[in-house]
């Protein structure tokens, strides 16, 4: 299932004021990629992604999804791709906190009407492969962040979508915690996963295939990981420090 | 199949929203819950009633009809007593003329002291009746016997008297053989009837002493046309009373010679005449109820209404994560609606708790006339669907405003 925007824009008004957080996007998607999208804060990369997600409608543009235009569907059809095509991993989490871990994970299985019977089952096997087999019964308050990003994670994973979208998912997480959720990421990407995560760290870009970099609601950069001007720049650098603390060890 | 599995897992979903609020939800259903228990205990009472009056109008005996003398108001002066007062010519064509009356008997009342032994009560009705008048009024012997036609034609000085007399006379407890002495002349006593009284809420008196003498007896004793008679007399079948009504008006009215511009001069009355007013305010009384109904549950409709709003506005970060993993506009309305229609029939069952204690606390309060009130089913029912109803109808708005909402907006809400 391929991903193929053109001439997306979106605008934001606010009372008199526009804001123009996308402006012209062209970009395509193949499957099995694994995208990282970047750029500083404010350049429109949540935009992007919650239009990739069918959240939100772009206010200009196509985004056509295995060939099929989003703008001529109804709420019901969309529903239905975000429900078995796409899962989405927010930054914030946002699992229900009165909910089991399971419940949480169970909670796309209930608006799918094909994956009813076995839910549980079905819930229990996404929390497996995230490896919070032993948290189930766990409310969100009552584990980390990094165990509550991973029953996010289930959560998009367990209708089985073709899409993983994830906006800033180690936003909030530490670096250990954050190498974790990304190593899953370079998992269900060997498992044939299409993947397109958000992030503003470098060390987490670096695992994906192809760096987009968004400035200002436009792209201004789309590379292969290793021709990414900036990215080959950071290795550079990471190169020559290491170089350099060799040879201070090499004086001592 | 599938739609029942969504029904259930929202009722679920619904019933899990309304336990984590429970507070809420009583002080929400308050309006629900006053007007079903209002509802139930109004219908409970009515029908309670009804029970009892056609119970009474049952002791007083269905298909019985009374025809009475009558003076048409504000025109005494043009109709003396004279005029009206019925006599037995009247009384004794009446029969024949009638098709729908099965039988009739004129009674003539007058009182007169009574006594027996030592003991004297002043003033007694005494009234002289025809054997059919036990078969009419419903009242049969307890002891002795009831009177025959030789009574009748040979005018003979027996009487029947009632246990109140046995009580107030102080006379055996069968007292059948022993003479009492009625307006100064030996009476033999032949049989005791039953005191059928109608309680005083009705119209009726105090249970009291009665004694009753055979028609042609208390003719002879008080010839003089002041002492004035009236007719009871029992239709076919009950369904008859209007035509018997009519058969007489239009009987008397020849028999008197009225003309059409004149009034009539007598007055038919019916019991079923007031069983039928007595069912159409029944009836009045019910829509009255039913008013009710309507207005509490606006009210209490408004009030779920306000509470789904704040539900809604409370859970738009949830609505947006269902909606951002695949919940339809379609099932969060669902969601919402079932959430109204339970929270509503939350408070219509409490409120048909509420009703049964009062309806409980009516019937145990000695000698009002409630003791036959209870719920009937089809209350319980109606006032439940209301409910359900008013659920759907205050809930839809709040579940449309959830259902329209744009996952990223709501997502976004704080
Ligand atoms: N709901 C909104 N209303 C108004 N402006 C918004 C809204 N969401 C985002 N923006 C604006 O759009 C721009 C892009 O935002 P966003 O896509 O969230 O950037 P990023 O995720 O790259 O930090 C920003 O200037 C932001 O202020
Ligand atoms: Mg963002």
């Amino acid at each position: 299932m391929s991903i193929v925007l053109r001439g997306i824009t979106k605008v934001y008004s606010m009372g008199e004021e526009k804001v123009h957080a996308l402006r012209g996007v062209d970009l395509t998607i193949r499957r099995n990629e694994f995208v990282a999208i970047m750029g500083s804060s404010g350049s429109g990369k949540s935009t992007l992604m919650n239009i990739l997600g069918c959240l939100d409608k772009p206010s200009a543009g196509t985004y056509e999804l295995a060939g099929v235009r989003t703008d001529s569907m109804g709420a019901g059809r969309l529903a239905r791709l975000r429900n078995q095509e796409i899962g989405f991993v927010f930054q914030s989490f946002e699992l229900l906190p009165r909910a089991t871990a399971l419940a949480n994970v169970r909670l796309p299985l209930v608006y799918s009407p094909k994956l009813w019977l076995g839910a549980t089952r079905r819930a229990k096997a996404a929390l497996e492969r995230v490896g919070l087999g032993d948290r189930m019964g766990h409310r969100p308050n009552q584990l980390s962040g990094g165990q509550r990003q991973r029953v996010a994670v289930a959560r998009a994973l367990v209708c089985e979508p073709e899409i993983l979208l994830a906006d800033e998912p180690t936003g909030n997480l530490d670096s250990k915690t954050s190498e974790e959720i990304i190593a899953l990421f370079k998992e269900l990407h060997r498992a044939g996963q299409t993947i397109v995560i958000v992030t503003h760290e470098e060390d987490v870009a670096r695992h994906a295939d192809r760096i987009i970099r968004l400035r200002d609601g436009r792209i201004v950069s789309d590379h292969p990981t290793r021709q990414d001007p900036i990215h080959a720049d950071y290795l550079r650098r990471m190169a020559a420090e290491a170089q350099r603390a060799a040879q201070e060890e090499g004086v001592l | 199949m599938i739609l029942v599995r969504m029904l259930l897992q929202t009722a679920v979903l619904a019933l899990q929203q309304l336990w984590a609020n429970k507070v809420r939800a009583m002080l929400t259903t308050l309006g629900i819950v006053i007007g079903v228990s209002s509802v139930v205990g109004t219908v409970a009472a009515t029908e309670g009633l009804r029970e009892s009056i056609l119970a009474e109008f049952n002791t007083v005996g269905a298909n019985r009809v009374w025809v009475f003398p009558w003076r048409p108001r504000g025109m005494e002066s043009r109709y003396p007593p004279s005029a009206i007062r019925m006599n037995l010519r009247e009384a004794d064509g009446m029969l024949r003329a009638c098709p729908s009356l099965a039988r009739l008997t004129p009674i003539k009342q007058f009182t007169a002291p009574v006594s027996f032994g030592d003991r004297t009560i002043q003033a007694v009705t005494i009234a002289g009746v025809r054997p059919a008048w036990h078969e009419i009024e419903g009242r049969s012997v307890i002891q002795g016997r009831e009177f025959g036609p030789i009574d009748e034609q040979e005018r003979r000085f027996v009487c029947l008297v009632n246990d109140k007399a046995i009580e107030e006379l102080n006379l055996d407890t069968s007292p059948t053989g022993r003479f009492l002495l009625v307006d100064g002349k030996r009476f033999l006593i032949v049989g005791v009837v039953e005191t059928k009284s109608v309680s005083p809420m009705f119209g009726g008196q105090e249970a009291r002493t009665e004694v009753f003498i055979p028609f042609a007896t208390a003719d002879m004793l008080k010839p003089e046309p002041i002492f004035g008679l009236y007719v009871a007399a029992q239709t076919r079948s009950p369904e008859l009373f209007e035509d018997a009504q009519a058969e007489i008006t239009f009987y008397m009215r020849t028999i008197r010679k009225l003309r059409s511009d004149e009034p009539n001069t007598f007055r038919v009355e019916v019991i079923e005449q007031y069983v039928a007013q007595f069912k159409r305010l029944s009836g009045l009384i019910a829509i009255g109820a039913a008013g009710i109904v309507g207005i509490s549950l606006i009210v209490g409709g408004i009030g779920i209404m306000n509470i789904m709003l704040v539900s809604v506005s409370e859970r738009t970060r949830e609505i947006g994560l269902r909606k951002a993993v695949g919940a339809r506009p379609s099932v969060i309305l669902m969601q919402f609606l079932v959430e109204a229609v339970v929270l509503c029939l939350f408070g219509a069952i409490i409120g048909l708790a509420v009703g049964y204690l009062m309806v409980l606390s009516l019937t145990a309060i000695p000698g009002f006339p409630l003791a036959k009130a209870s719920i009937p089913t089809w209350a319980a029912l109606m006032s439940m669907g209301f409910a359900a109803f008013t659920g759907i109808i205050f809930g839809m708005f709040p579940a449309l405003k959830a259902a329209r909402l744009n996952p990223i907006d709501a997502l976004r809400h704080e």
